[in-house]
């Protein structure tokens, strides 16, 4: 055998069995048939929490995803999948990294811009970033890292076409005629809470009102339509840097 | 000494004695809850009359019990006074009147223990002369002395490491006490046990999954019965004059991918009518045959003493986890009647068997299949009710569809082999309800809508009552003739649990779980 052969031989011999790479394809199937009877088949959620998230409960960092999906959470309803080799484990943890976090895009405006805009346009005064702002919109701090760049730009021309999940805009009419219109902080069988574009909560029975509309297709947040094209190209990329880092 | 407190000793000495009879005779002391179901029939009825909807607006909380675990799905008893409540790896006596706990009883967990496909729960306990009976995650049967939580003895039902536990309350008749097992993600082969309540000796086990040379062995192929599934997760009831236990079957494995498993796999989404002293198959009826949705028909069978097609007749009702409505012979298991009782996309209707007729495609594919309902069912394992005083069944409905999913299934003794998933239509595109059907047609008389599919099971009373609780919290009271909402309150958790009502001092109360509490309310 010549000598580089052997060399290379020995090499694989020493190196550890779990050296592949991840493999999300794979970690897709296995995650397909193992864990989306809980996490739902997209890993948004069903009886187990939505893993479609940046930032994971229980996992500060890759061991601990690992370790979660090889031994399961103590205490907990999630049982460990010992079933599957290493290497298998590393493929259901890159899975699930992909499925929380979009990948960033190289994007034609540009970010320094964007920021600018952000704050001569008043974003601010609806949403939060990073605590700075005001919280009646949904909080952006890490919006970058959950929604894509196309989604980023009808979101700011057709707010109504991008809800985010659970948000949801309502009109209640109380028995006394009262209009009060908002977000939907929280509902139930027999109350709703909304809050209001002044930021005020309103606690209301629902067989004391006289009207509850649910505006599918409203959104409070205007369309950035009239945007010169550089301007909202500036704004996209400013969104798309804010992936929650400091 | 003060009279309450005389009376509290006076209870509590001849407390904790729940012979056969006393359980048999349940309707004629409605201050107990002496079974899972407050009847061997499953009704989940209260006699009870003080509470009505004239005064029901008034209910207080009058004591909270903490428990260490979320989401507790505890259906308590009522004995004399003396309130027992389980949880996983628990069980406790606690003064109905006031909360105290009287003794507590726990088994460690084992640390490799998983429950693969559901949450770590337990759902009551069962009584017996003066033993109380608890099932364990890691699959064994505890007999506890009802008065110090002393054990008596413990059997060994199954191995925790093939995905087995245990989550039922059983089930305590003349002389035996009757348990079901869960594990239907698993692969597991399901069975119902019946043990000598005194000793703690296996006197019988009905294998859900019938092996080779049973009747049903032919609807599996080659050796797909030996991880069929079938789990038996919720309490059965029982008919003394038929000697009859009936018990719902859970799913056949793997749940979603059906093409492994060619055949109607019995007797898995069925229920089982078996003599109770030798636990002989009498009678099966399949709801879902070759099952693709996780259907389990894991409920409590309700029977009814009524009026059909002009004659009295013994029936057995079930709203099904598939979307149905069903009426049966309790004697033969004859199908008499099945009708939707919740919105379902996959079958044009029954036929005179009771048979599905099947959509054609609503199978789950690999790129998936919208269906009505989703896996968690028109209903699910909590329970339904049935008043005689109005004829009516209660039913906790989900109305939440669902994109199915076919994947390879791959068994490995102990994981997950559930063979795809699912992507239910969460948020406002899911919702919920309490429906009250007549019991002998499945005809909606009412609705009351919930704002999201309910994990809360319902409880009518004689008093004109039907309590129930949302997802969100609402713990509440309707009129039974009209399904009006009478009276709600919110719990702060999630009500994954069952009602139950009894006297305290002489006054009517109503019990309920939600997440880590549970409450006791009266005027």
């Amino acid at each position: 055998m010549p000598l580089l052969s052997v060399l290379a031989a020995l090499a694989l011999a020493q190196a550890p069995v779990n050296e592949a790479p991840p493999d999300p394809a794979q970690g897709q199937r296995l995650f397909e048939s193992q864990c989306a009877l809980c996490h739902g088949q997209d890993g948004r959620g069903g009886r187990g929490p939505s893993l479609a998230r940046p930032r994971l409960k229980h996992v500060p960092d890759e061991a601990a995803l690992r370790s979660v999906i090889r031994n399961g959470i103590e205490g907990g309803e999630m049982p460990g999948a010992w079933q599957l080799s290493p290497h298998e484990v590393a493929s259901v943890a890159a899975y699930v990294r992909s499925l929380g976090t979009v990948r960033a895009e190289a994007l034609p405006g540009d970010p320094g811009r964007g920021a600018k805009v952000y704050q001569a346009r008043g974003c601010g005064s609806c949403h939060i970033l990073r605590g700075e702002g005001t919280g009646f919109g949904p909080d952006l701090t890490e919006v970058g890292a959950r929604r894509s760049a196309a989604y980023l730009r009808q979101s700011l021309v057709n707010p109504a076409a991008a809800f985010p999940e659970d948000f949801l805009y309502v009109e209640a009419v109380t028995s006394d005629g009262r209009k009060i219109r908002g977000i939907r902080v929280n509902e139930d069988s027999f109350t709703i809470q909304i809050k209001d574009s002044n930021r005020m909560f309103h606690s209301l029975r629902k067989d004391q009102l006289r009207e509850l509309h649910k505006l599918f297709h409203e959104s409070p947040m205007p369309g950035y339509q009239a945007l010169a094209s550089g301007e909202l190209d500036d704004l996209v990329a400013y969104l798309a840097s804010l992936r929650g880092e400091p | 000494m003060r009279p309450a407190l005389l009376l509290l000793c006076a209870c509590l000495a001849a407390s904790a004695q729940a012979p056969y009879e006393r359980i048999l005779n349940s309707a004629s002391q409605p201050e107990n809850w002496l079974t899972y179901s407050g009847n061997y029939q499953g009704h989940r009825f209260s006699r009870l009359r003080q509470l009505t909807p004239e005064n029901v607006s008034r209910l207080q909380v009058k004591w909270v019990y903490q428990f260490r675990n979320p989401r507790t799905e505890v259906s308590p008893l009522v004995v004399d006074g003396v309130m027992y409540l389980t949880a996983p790896q628990f069980a406790a006596a606690v003064d109905a009147r006031t909360g105290r706990n009287l003794w507590t009883w726990e088994r460690p967990l084992p640390a490799d223990l998983q429950t693969i496909g559901f949450d770590r729960t337990n759902r009551g306990a069962a009584i017996l002369d003066g033993t109380l009976y608890v099932g364990t995650l890691d699959d064994h049967l505890i007999a506890l002395d009802a008065k110090s939580g002393a054990q008596r003895w413990d059997a060994q039902v199954a191995d925790y490491r093939l995905g087995h536990c245990i989550t039922v309350a059983p089930l305590a008749i003349r002389g035996k006490v009757l348990i079901g097992i869960s594990g239907g993600e698993a692969g597991i082969r399901g069975f119902v046990d019946a043990y000598e309540a005194r000793t703690g000796r296996r006197l019988w086990r009905f294998w859900t999954i019938p092996g080779p040379g049973q009747p049903g062995h032919e609807t599996w192929r080659g050796d797909d019965w030996k991880t069929g599934g079938g789990s038996t997760w919720v309490t059965g009831s029982y008919d003394p004059e038929l000697n009859l236990v009936f018990w719902g079957v859970g799913n056949p494995g793997p749940d979603m991918n059906g093409d492994v498993r060619p055949g109607d796999n019995l007797y898995t989404c069925s229920f089982v009518a078996l003599d109770a002293d030798t636990g002989k198959l009498r009678w099966h009826f399949q709801f879902t045959p070759h099952d693709t949705h996780d259907w389990d028909s894991t409920h409590v069978p309700v029977l009814i003493d009524a009026t059909f097609a002009g004659r009295p007749r013994k029936l057995i009702a079930n709203a099904n986890r598939n979307g149905f409505y069903y009426l049966l012979d309790r004697t033969s298991g004859k199908f008499l009647l099945g009708t939707p009782y919740a919105k379902q996309t996959w079958a044009e209707g029954l036929d005179e068997r009771g048979r599905p007729r099947v959509i054609p495609n609503t199978e789950p594919s690999e790129k998936g299949t919208l269906v009505w309902p989703s896996l968690q069912g028109g209903t699910n394992w909590f329970s339904p009710s049935y008043s005689p005083e109005t004829g009516l069944f209660y039913v906790a409905v989900r109305e939440m569809g669902a994109v199915y999913y076919k994947r390879e299934a791959n068994y490995k003794p102990g994981t997950f082999f559930p063979g795809g998933g699912e992507t239910a239509l969460s948020g406002d595109r899911a919702r919920g309800a309490v429906r009250a059907l007549e019991a002998t047609t499945g005809k909606r008389v009412w609705e009351f809508l919930l704002h999201r599919p309910t994990w809360a099971g319902v409880m009518a009373t004689a008093g004109g009552l039907v309590f129930g609780g949302s997802d969100e919290g609402n713990f509440f009271a309707l009129d039974a003739r009209t399904g009006k909402p009478l009276w709600d309150f919110q719990t702060g958790g999630p009500i994954t649990a069952n009602p139950v009502s009894f006297l305290v001092d002489g006054k009517q109360c109503v019990a309920i779980a939600a997440d880590r509490v549970l409450l006791v309310f009266g005027l």
